[in-house]
């Protein structure tokens, strides 16, 4: 039936980033620009009380110098996430374009706008900011305690919001006679998402409004808030996305879109290009919030779960950005990955003096699977139980209904991905060879599973737009507010179009480029929404344009409608199969008629009710060698239900990129800072470990492919969802190789070292 | 574009000497991945730089007739790697300087350069300092010759002096006759990374293999500076090849290093490592001798 | 503060095998002045201290980076950038269309630097094991594809210009 969906085409993109012809923000902007640069913080926690300018402003080439004592004030949310008419439901308003009281070293202070960058650069050092200090907190619980410096003053004991989950009687169920406990704290890092462009935009004047063009992945939310940031109205703002080096949630953030749009309007409406250093990146964008977990487990010895808690603590950061939002999703897969009749469950976003927290791939979900599927083994351990067999038994039975979202688990999926991941890596084998080993380089596997949902309905709104521009030559422009940012959403989009209008997939003109004041409006690339919510849109004006086209074939061939179709490009007669023309000639002569004159465009909302669960799990294989606290990992394999797969190579491509992250999640990555300071330490490529082409395994990616039933086409998510069950799996792997439980993410050499030493391993 | 005050290109060493003498607070340059990093980070912002990049003649190894292997200190770490005459004598320095940074790091970092910083972490000091080299400095009164534990004052201070360049660094004939190497970087990745711990060892057995006849060590990250375990070499000298030789030389190194607490690794962390690295560099060492262990 | 006198000086070398000339400031980068001068926008600035590799072009032959490279460097030099590896028909080299052929291309701003390091293992015509494959594209960070994609089309093209079958 389908030409092009479900086939590895080429990407649409694949040739212009092949010849390095893609144009990224600094490849558009004008050499001509005005460089802003940002002056930070250099305390963790204080007020400033004076920024003298006076030696920056000798500098020659020095245009304008901006501080946190002339900003609108004007507060603002900067979360990618949909606006809510409900005031209830709007994202926190706690920005300031630059800020007197900063709340994390490396806020913003200052802006200095110049001729070029030696200048501005030199002007930020020559800035003297006064502060009056005051107590910092990095560490989440510590941020909770009575007497904790107060970060925000709306929010006593810097709770940004608690919820809970309740079902049945945790207290009582838990007494029942003979039950095991198992209780563990997990930890995972504060990460960055470190895509490799990193984010900058430039901004200038035009006739009256302003324009910013930015390596963002939501160019219309973006458009929104530098209207609220500046106060302005929203029209008064046109937003532009061209490709972009990676997003992985940072971008899903208005990050200096407000303040550079700002500059441009404190000098004229001249151009002003803001681009930031990897070092500024790391710490003045947004990080992954880091997540303590609390778990405890009552179990009968044959494996069931009878009683459970959960607690969740969140480090924010100074600001809330994405907010709750993350650890909530963290804890709302826990009653339903391993459902249990009586738990009590609990989750807090809390405030510290560490850069914001914000969206980054997986969304809360690596946080809570490293937690939750490091626990599962430990419970296995505690009860003799092997691993897998205890996850066939407990793991989200088929037909499994969420009240909220109405996700409803349609098929065997755990048990595929599972069995075929351990056919991939000869688990089974394995598991068994590896027990029991002594010597000094051990081997072990683990196994992680993960819970994933699609898109945020009914958290918040789910909608799509697209329209769709027929040409003379029947090919077709298609737009829409969703981003490509590298993950291949253009190319999934143009092999729907191409099924869903019934063209050859080369009459599909994607538009890569996003501009608000021509895009239909769409909310852009996260919660791993698009190639779901995109389908939806892409089916409903592929038919209104459908409609369009047999209705002016009617009126050229005289045939009814209902005997008329269009496959493959071409107007066929039903009844026979005869091509009465092609698309082009229609295209052609509706636009000329003398008679009828009509240009054959559809354009439609669609508004998406509905959610879709997408799971799967990993499995590794690690050789530990133990003097040296080292950990080199053998194997990875990931396996998905993420329903159809558009395209293959695109969908096993991006599960490598997912597998990849979280091996640097589980083993390397980790933004630190100077207890004494607040001061982060490790803000470069070099000592922030990302893991490197000799640090990776030969990743292996399947997929158990179950066609989703509420979608078009089958499919749903499948960009964040490899992220999150690596690094549980290797920790599980390392347990099994040493019998070592680590609590804690990235197991770094350190970790082990302390670990091994604990348990008698190595002897100093 | 980086903040430097002024550029001065030397053409030859001679022109090097003087333009060192003309400014004497201008900063030597030789491939740039350490000075313009820094330049980029405002550590040496609005600096003058005198760039030696240009200067072919510091490039290459060479065999001189007495047997000492001349390192031209804008030799290349990849053009070191690389080099027949450092793969049939020094492998052990070729192998260190090919774990330094990633290939294009390893296309423009320079062995002078990476001397000159006076870095503990720097991949060839450790072996150079096990190798006992000598670093030749070219200044207004010809050429001097500075051994490489001299040549490190202290971290990020190194003996050059007024007018000086680094010319060469000379690897002595008695270094490395007979000798083998085994060079082990510890690092938290295989690749882009700098040292937790660098550990360079090279041993030299009897005609039967048996007996050690002199094993070196240096390390890097265990001090301020790159420095020589010398209690253990004196141990291992003179002693049967096996197995608890080389932990007793390992354990050794514990009398002469010193690590130091930072956020990248603990001091008894770094010790714990050192220990170990030791006793596997020792045992390559003996088995790339031809011992048996 | 004391005013900068800029400092200009002309460079000529041979850039794509064109020979070229350009009088610039001495305080810029090599990835500036390809980037400024002469619009070889495919240099990408990913850190500009030479942790990442998306600024990579080849000098004479072997790979560096062209952020921590002065470009008052250049003068006599042969210097390739991704520009220079399409054909004058804007077909793609061999190693180009292998990354678009394996997905080993997904934002794509990784992937200039890392097909030039690519081009240069492949001229050197030896034959290479994943892992010291893997060892000669160490100096390029990626954060989209996990490497493994960009692996198979290094291999792929190996084999295919030493005319052997790729091992499965």
């Amino acid at each position: 039936m389908s030409k092009s969906v479900g086939k590895s085409v080429i990407r649409v993109d694949a040739y212009e980033k092949a010849t390095g012809r893609a144009k990224y923000m600094d490849d558009l902007c004008d050499k001509g620009a005005l460089v802003a640069k940002i002056c930070h913080s250099t305390i963790a926690h204080g007020y400033v009380t004076a920024v003298d300018t006076a030696e920056a402003e000798t500098i020659p080439g020095v245009v304008k110098i901006l501080t946190c004592f002339d900003v609108p004030n004007i507060p603002f949310p900067t979360a990618g996430h949909p606006w809510s008419t409900d005031p209830g439901h709007q994202d926190v308003a706690d920005r300031l374009l630059l800020n007197r009281h900063v709340r994390y070293w490396g806020d913003d202070v200052a802006v200095v706008i110049a001729e070029n960058e030696v200048a501005a650069a030199q002007a930020v050092r020559a800035l003297k900011v006064e502060y009056e200090e005051l107590p910092f907190v990095l560490d989440v619980q510590k941020a909770m305690e009575e007497g904790a410096p107060l970060i925000h003053e709306e929010y006593p004991g810097n709770i940004l919001k608690h919820t809970d989950i309740r079902r049945g009687d945790y207290e009582t169920a838990r007494k029942e006679p003979g039950l095991i406990c198992v209780e563990g704290w997990y930890d995972t890092p504060t990460v960055q998402h470190c895509h490799i462009e990193n984010h900058g935009c430039f901004a200038y004047e035009e006739a009256g409004r302003i324009v910013v063009v930015s390596s963002t992945q939501i160019p219309h939310i973006i458009r929104r808030v530098v209207g609220q940031a500046l106060g302005i109205p929203w029209g008064k703002v046109r937003v532009i996305k061209p490709y972009i080096g990676g997003g992985f949630g940072n971008k899903q953030d208005a990050l200096y879109e407000p303040l550079c749009a700002w500059c441009t309007t404190q000098v004229g409406g001249r151009l002003v290009k803001l681009e930031c250093s990897r070092e500024e990146t790391f710490v003045s964008n947004r990080v992954r919030h880091a997540i303590r977990t609390h778990i405890i487990s009552y179990v009968r010895p044959d494996g069931t779960l009878v009683a459970r808690k959960f607690e969740a603590f969140s480090n924010q950061g100074a600001y809330a950005s994405h907010g709750h939002g993350v650890v909530a999703k963290g804890m709302g897969a826990f009653p339903q990955l391993y459902p249990c009749d009586n738990l009590e469950c609990d989750c807090w976003s809390v405030f510290t003096n560490r850069p914001a927290a914000g969206a980054m791939r997986g969304y809360g979900i690596p946080q809570a699977m490293f937690a939750g599927e490091a626990h599962i083994d430990d419970i296995c351990k505690a009860i003799g139980m092997e691993p897998l067999e205890f996850r066939r038994r407990n793991l989200m039975p088929v037909g499994y209904k969420d009240a909220f979202s109405k996700n409803e688990l349609y098929y065997d999926s755990f048990n595929q991905c599972m069995d075929r991941g351990m056919e991939l890596l000869d688990y089974a084998r394995k598991r068994k060879e590896y027990q029991n080993q002594t010597g000094s380089v051990r081997r072990g596997v683990g196994l992680a599973v993960f819970w994933y949902n699609t898109a945020v309905w009914p958290i918040s709104l789910e909608s799509s737009s697209c329209r769709m521009v027929l040409n003379q030559d029947g090919s077709l422009q298609f737009q829409t507010g969703e981003t490509e940012i590298g993950q291949g959403c253009d190319t999934a989009y143009s092999q729907m179009v191409a099924d869903a209008v019934g063209i050859p997939l080369k009459d599909v003109h994607v538009v890569s480029t996003q501009d608000t004041d021509i895009t239909p409006f769409g909310l852009g690339a996260y919660a791993s929404r698009q190639t779901y919510v995109g389908s939806f849109a892409i089916v409903q004006t592929a038919q209104a344009l459908r409609e369009r086209i047999l209705n002016i074939a009617h009126e050229q061939t005289r045939m009814p409608v209902s005997n008329l179709d269009l496959v493959d490009g071409q107007i066929i007669r039903k009844s026979d199969g005869r091509v009465l023309k092609s698309l082009g000639e229609l295209a052609t002569e509706s636009l000329y008629s003398l008679e009828s004159s009509q240009h054959i465009t559809a354009e439609t909302t669609a508004q998406i009710k509905t959610n879709a669960y997408s799971f799967g799990c990993s499995l590794a294989e690690v050789e530990v060698d133990i003097p040296m606290c080292k950990v080199k990992l053998l194997n990875l394999v990931n396996v998905h239900d993420c329903g159809r797969l558009i395209n293959p190579a695109l969908a096993e491509a991006q599960v490598h990129g997912g597998m990849s992250m979280g091996i640097g999640f589980g083993l390397s990555e980790e933004l630190k800072f100077d207890e004494k300071t607040g001061k982060p330490l490790n803000n470069n490529l070099l000592d922030y470990k990302l893991s490197t082409f000799m640090d990776h395994p030969a990743l292996q990616a399947a997929f158990a492919e179950n066609p989703e039933p509420t979608a078009p086409f089958g499919t749903k998510s499948l960009g964040e969802p490899p992220a999150c069950s690596p690094a549980p799996a290797i920790r599980n792997a390392i347990l099994q190789a040493t019998g070592v439980a680590v609590d804690s993410c990235p197991i770094t050499p350190h970790v082990l070292y302390r670990a091994f030493k604990e348990a008698g391993l190595i002897t100093d | 574009m980086y903040d430097m005050k002024a550029l001065y290109q030397a053409k030859t060493v001679a022109d090097a000497v003087s333009l060192r003498l003309a400014h004497p607070d201008a900063h030597i340059i030789a491939g740039g991945s350490d000075v313009l990093v820094q330049m980029r980070e405002g550590k040496r912002a609005g600096v003058e730089l005198i760039s030696i990049y240009g200067l072919d003649e510091l490039r290459g190894v060479k065999l001189e007739t007495d047997g000492t292997i001349r390192i031209g200190s804008l030799t290349s770490f990849s053009h070191i790697t690389h080099d027949p005459i450092i793969q049939a004598h020094i492998n052990v320095l070729g192998e260190a300087v090919d774990q330094v940074g990633g290939p294009q790091i390893r296309n423009i970092g320079t062995i002078g350069g990476n001397t000159c910083n006076g870095v503990t972490s720097a991949d060839s000091a450790s072996t150079l300092h096990a190798l006992d080299a000598i670093v030749e400095l070219t200044g207004a009164n010809g050429v001097r010759h500075c051994p490489i534990h001299e040549f490190y004052i202290k971290a990020g201070k190194v003996d050059i002096r007024e007018g000086e360049i680094q010319t060469a660094i000379l690897i002595p004939k008695e270094s490395y006759e007979n000798t083998f190497g085994h060079y082990i970087k510890y690092a938290m990745r295989n690749a882009m990374d700098i040292a937790t711990l660098g550990t360079s060892v090279n041993v030299r057995l009897s005609a039967d293999k048996k007996t050690v006849e002199r094993a070196r060590i240096a390390f890097g990250v265990a001090g301020p500076v790159p420095l020589r375990a010398k209690t253990a070499e004196v141990l291992a000298a003179g002693k049967a090849v096996s197995m608890e030789l080389a932990e007793d030389f390992a354990c050794a190194v514990k009398e002469d290093i010193n690590p130091r607490d930072s956020w990248r690794a603990a001091k008894d962390f770094r010790m714990h490592i050192a220990v170990e690295s030791a006793k596997r560099a020792f045992v390559e060492s003996v088995r790339l001798a031809g011992g048996e262990l | 503060m004391e005013k900068h006198i800029t400092q200009y000086q002309t460079v000529r070398f041979t850039l794509n095998g064109r020979e070229v000339e350009r009088t610039v400031d001495v305080r810029a980068s090599l990835t500036d002045m390809l980037r400024n001068d002469y619009r070889m926008t495919s240099v990408k600035k990913g850190c500009e201290v030479g942790e990442c590799g998306a600024c990579t072009v080849i000098i004479d032959g072997e790979a560096f980076n062209s952020c921590i490279y002065l470009a008052v460097w250049a003068e006599g030099k042969h210097i390739t950038t991704l520009e220079g590896l399409l054909g004058p028909n804007g077909e793609l080299s061999d190693i180009q269309q292998a990354f678009v052929e394996e997905a080993a291309i997904q934002c794509g701003f990784c992937t200039p630097g890392f097909i030039l390091t690519a081009w240069e293992i492949l001229e050197s015509g030896r034959e290479y094991a994943d892992d010291e494959l893997r060892k000669l594209l160490s100096g390029h960070l990626c954060r989209c594809t996990g490497y493994e994609n960009i692996l198979r089309a290094v291999k792929k093209t190996m084999y295919r210009r030493l005319g052997k079958e790729l091992p499965r």
